[in-house]
């Protein structure tokens, strides 16, 4: 079953940049899909004009058979709640506790005032209270944001995202900006949780051998053009070449 | 060349923004300019205001003379002294907190990265420059002809002056926050309203109550000299003690708003300090 129906896409940017040309793919319910390609190629445009933070100049994105790139506000709003959405920085509020920070993802499903005082249900509580266990953090629940390191600010980041009990999670390079060691670990966390719940996950990445690793299936960008998609056996080095390879442009 | 060796990449840095050179020079003359400009200006006016520096010579007996007559302050009024310099800071704290409510509400909408549209955010910037271009002496005289003369003008100007400029440091504050977080909170489905103040209002708290608190400290400073021009306050005692030439009772006055003012700083970086350590 598709999730996500994404027919001729393009983005060009207010600057006259062509970041996506003419894109489609299709991604299935449950899969782990991870887009390779190198910086500049388009890879965030395509995450973040699924959940609308791009708007696409041109194409059709069906989310659960229902077309997005038109929605109004308070459509977006309720389409956006079902999207988690992970970053390279984290993006957490730092003055605010980590318990906080995984609340928020509860804001999509409340009423704006309620949600605007934080009040939020015992039920979204005791639900936070176990996604901090999922993801290992039950004793920081109390400690501000910005206190913890980048590792674990990730996995609040991941806690935050699971809280909407999303059908799909964008992930826009999640270990970009962690060592190694931690790196493991988060992309631990992302594909056990999204295979458990049976979510749909898609994740850029720069780190080809990691992409390898986890993803049922490896879409690989250049220059806004999809000029790979299979699986991560289907994905030889010369593959591994000719996608990195950067045309001169001028 | 990175991109083309992505194996044996594990941690990738993204490339930082550099600007190109050629615009760091152009603003080096541009700056220099001025700075020969203004060394100009400054010799140019000297000569041309003409000073006669002989009258500083004189001047400087004719003060210590005046201090002489000033002494010892005459404490005798004390009570209508102290008053009135409560009554300046009661039209200080509640003429700041008017301006700082409404600067906060502004804010919101004047922030380019918050503001639900362009021109909002481009207008209430505009009126806000307007507002603080005129000086706090100006805006209480106009509101001396608008309301009568005592606290109520003095209040209004400072909550004026105040708002002008906190509207823009409350704006810059929130246009510091990375883009990513307010994408971030907007990513889960919140409403403006939400983004506001789960994400915003925690965010630029411990910004808001320092500039708050300095804001207060001037103000207190103006709501003194508000005074002399009939807004209430211990100014009006000093000008009026000057006027019918009762120099003890003008030097405990002045050594009174001294001490005030002394005060209000004082308290005022120690509160400043506090917050930044929440
Ligand atoms: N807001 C923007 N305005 C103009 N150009 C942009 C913007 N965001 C990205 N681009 C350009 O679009 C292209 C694709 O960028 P991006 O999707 O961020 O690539 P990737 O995530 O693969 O590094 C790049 O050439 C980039 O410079
Ligand atoms: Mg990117």
């Amino acid at each position: 079953m598709e999730i996500l129906e994404i027919q001729n896409l393009t983005k060009i940017y207010k600057d006259g940049t062509t970041a996506l040309r003419d894109i489609s793919f299709n991604v299935k319910k449950g899969e782990f899909a991870i887009i390779i390609g190198s910086s500049g190629a388009g890879k965030s445009t395509i995450l973040r004009s699924i959940n609308r933070l791009v708007q696409p100049t041109s194409g059709s994105i069906l989310f659960q058979n229902k077309e997005i790139t038109t929605s109004s506000k308070g459509e977006l709003r309720k389409i956006r709640r079902e999207m988690g959405m992970i970053f390279q920085g984290f993006h957490l509020i730092k003055r605010v506790s980590v318990l906080k920070n995984v609340l928020h993802g509860r804001l999509g499903y409340m009423n704006s005032f309620k949600g605007a005082i934080g009040a939020f249900s015992k039920e979204d509580e005791e639900a936070a209270w176990s996604l901090l266990e999922r993801v290992g953090l039950t004793d920081q629940a109390y400690k501000r944001a910005g206190e913890l390191s980048g590792g674990q600010q990730q996995r609040v980041a991941i806690a935050r995202a699971l809280a909407q009990k999303p059908a799909l999670i964008l992930a826009d390079e999640p270990i970009a900006s962690l060592d190694p060691t931690t790196s493991e670990t988060i992309m631990n966390y992302l594909y056990q949780i999204c295979h458990e719940d049976g979510i749909t996950c898609i994740v850029n990445l720069h780190q080809v051998e990691v992409a390898k690793r986890y993803a049922t299936r490896i879409l690989g960008v250049q220059q806004g053009t999809i000029i790979f998609d299979g699986s991560a056996t289907e994905l030889s080095d010369s593959e591994i070449q000719h996608i990195y390879q950067k045309k001169l442009v001028v | 060349m990175k991109e083309n060796m992505p194996i044996n990449n594990n941690i990738i840095t993204s490339p930082s923004k550099t600007e190109p050179p050629r615009k760091k020079t152009k603003r080096d003359r541009f700056l220099t300019g001025i700075l020969i400009f203004g060394g100009l200006f400054f010799i140019f006016s000297l000569i041309q205001l003409n000073l006669d520096y002989s009258r500083l010579i004189s001047g400087t007996s004719k003060l210590f003379s005046f201090v002489g007559h000033m002494m010892p302050p005459d404490f005798s009024t004390w009570e209508k002294v102290i008053g009135a310099g409560l009554e300046s800071l009661q039209i200080a704290i509640v003429g700041t907190s008017i301006g700082v409510v409404l600067a906060l509400f502004l804010s919101f909408l004047a922030a380019e990265n918050l503001s639900p549209h362009r021109t909002i955010s481009w207008m209430i910037k505009g009126i806000a420059a307007f507002v603080r271009a005129i000086p706090a002496l100006i805006w209480v005289l106009i509101f001396i002809v608008a309301v009568g003369m005592g606290p109520f003008p003095g209040i209004l100007a400072l909550a004026f002056n105040s708002l002008g400029m906190l509207v823009k440091v409350f704006a810059q504050s929130i246009e510091e926050i990375d883009d990513g977080v307010l994408e971030a909170m907007r990513s889960t489905g919140a409403s403006w309203m939400q983004v506001i103040f789960q994400g915003v209002i925690p965010t630029v708290l411990t910004a808001y109550m320092s500039w708050s608190i300095f804001r207060l400290e001037i103000d207190f400073r103006y709501a003194t000299i508000l005074g002399m021009v009939g807004a209430g306050g211990i100014g009006w005692e000093l000008t009026s003690a000057m006027r019918m030439y009762r120099l003890e009772e003008a030097s405990f006055i002045i050594l009174v708003i001294f001490l005030m003012v002394f005060t209000v700083e004082v308290t005022g970086n120690q509160l400043k300090k506090m917050i930044q350590r929440i």
